[in-house]
């Protein structure tokens, strides 16, 4: 096929623009499991839970993604990130960290922990450290 | 006519209070500059926020959700954002008109205060202060923004509180900065949208709509709030360096009209002291 299969990726966080291009496919999770968006995906709207963002183009770009959502379009696919990171940019030593404390207090249960939350920071360092092993 | 001393002096004090209000002209132009930028590097991600939640409730017209429908309590919750600190003209003022001279009635008033100027104020003429987040106008994190937007979700769900209002200044561009004040919740689709060809296409939900706005009109507040903070930080700075920059020149029109007089005073002493001599030779020979 020589029709150009590339749709436009545009992932905005409050303080930025994260990044603008062309991708062929990009992956993520979201509340109902993990999706990988091809072009002509049918318009859909999407909620983030912590994951590995991955963004296919000429080459592979790994990030790990923490919240907002995702409008995808035909042609177009925005994030919308309240919280995302390049693998790069992560601390392993400190996702490990948070991991554990997250681990800890799940385990433990005391009554005043919120679990939500506790929850919430295991799968954040979880998919810290996946992005990075990606 | 006041003694050559007397105008001397006053000079000096106008001379010292330029240098200061030149001074914090400067800071102020520096500061805007960087909260402009900040401000600036928001609105893309504000956009594309209130483009997909208006376009969610355009397209799912008729879906029952509680952030949709006005509640009972006829409290309203207002989130008020001003500054630490005040010499910036109208700046805090106009936020408090806002308020005091709309529709309000003090007694529904419940304010969740961002700026020690404003909540001073309110709390003077008796509002109901519900929230002090005076701390952290003077760095806005997106972070703020959020535990912002939870407390007064929380308000909303236990249903003491029926709407919510944001009042902040809207950042036109460095000279004009517009006192806006705009309802959060229950949200209302906007009636000036431009219905684009995007917009037209039949969008899916996952989860279902009604999940979907649960989740992302928390999200939506929060950025709502954070712009509102950066552009009223971005404004306070703009306005006070219009109002030093105005009181630098007034302060200069001052000094230029005591000079006068000054000038004027020493040449009367010098033709008064000549007068006396030649009277006092006339006197002698």
């Amino acid at each position: 096929m020589a029709e150009d299969r590339n749709f436009d990726l545009e992932i905005i966080t409050p303080d930025r623009v994260f990044y603008k291009g062309q991708a062929s496919m990009v992956e993520f999770n979201t509340t109902e499991g993990e999706i990988g968006v091809y072009k002509d995906h049918i318009p859909t709207t999407v909620i983030i839970k912590p994951g590995v963002l991955t963004i296919t183009s000429e080459e592979k770009k790994v990030a790990a993604l923490h919240s907002g959502f995702a409008t995808i379009l035909q042609d177009k696919v925005t994030i919308l990130a309240e919280i995302i990171e390049w693998a790069a940019e992560i601390d392993e030593e400190r996702a490990k960290a948070s991991k554990e404390r997250a681990e800890n207090r799940i385990r433990q249960g005391h009554e005043e922990t919120d679990m939500a939350r506790a929850e919430t920071s295991l799968l954040r360092a979880m998919a810290r450290i996946k992005s990075i092993r990606y | 006519m006041a003694s050559m001393r007397d105008i001397k002096r006053r000079r000096g004090s106008v001379q010292s209070t330029q240098q200061i209000t030149k001074a914090m002209k400067l800071v102020s132009t520096v500061k805007l500059q960087k909260a402009k930028q900040r401000a600036e590097e928001t609105t893309n991600y504000f956009d594309a926020m209130y483009r997909t939640v208006q376009g969610m409730l355009a397209k799912s017209g008729n879906i029952n959700h509680p952030y949709l429908n006005p509640s009972n309590s006829s409290k309203k919750l207002v989130i008020m954002i001003t500054s630490n600190k005040g010499l910036a003209g109208g700046y805090n003022s106009n936020v408090i008109k806002l308020i005091t001279q709309g529709d309000f009635k003090r007694e529904d008033v419940m304010i969740s205060a961002v700026g020690k100027k404003g909540k001073e104020y309110m709390a003077r003429t008796e509002y109901q202060i519900v929230a002090d987040h005076s701390d952290l106008i003077d760095y806005p994190l997106y972070e703020n923004a959020r535990q912002i937007a939870k407390e007064a979700l929380d308000l909303f769900a236990k249903g003491e509180v029926g709407e919510i209002y944001l009042a902040y200044t809207h950042f036109k561009n460095t000279v004009s900065h517009i006192p806006t004040l705009i309802k959060l919740l229950p949200v209302e689709a906007d009636q000036n949208v431009q219905q684009t060809e995007e917009d037209k296409i039949p969008m899916n939900f996952e989860p279902k709509e009604e999940e979907a706005l649960q989740l992302i009109i928390p999200t939506y507040i929060t950025s709502l709030i954070y712009g509102g903070m950066l552009e009223s930080v971005a404004s306070e700075n703009g306005a006070r360096m219009q109002a030093m920059d105005s009181a630098t020149s007034n302060a200069e029109e001052i000094i230029d009209k005591l000079t006068l007089q000054y000038n004027r005073a020493r040449q009367g002493a010098i033709t008064q002291e000549l007068t006396e001599i030649i009277a006092g030779a006339q006197a002698i020979s």
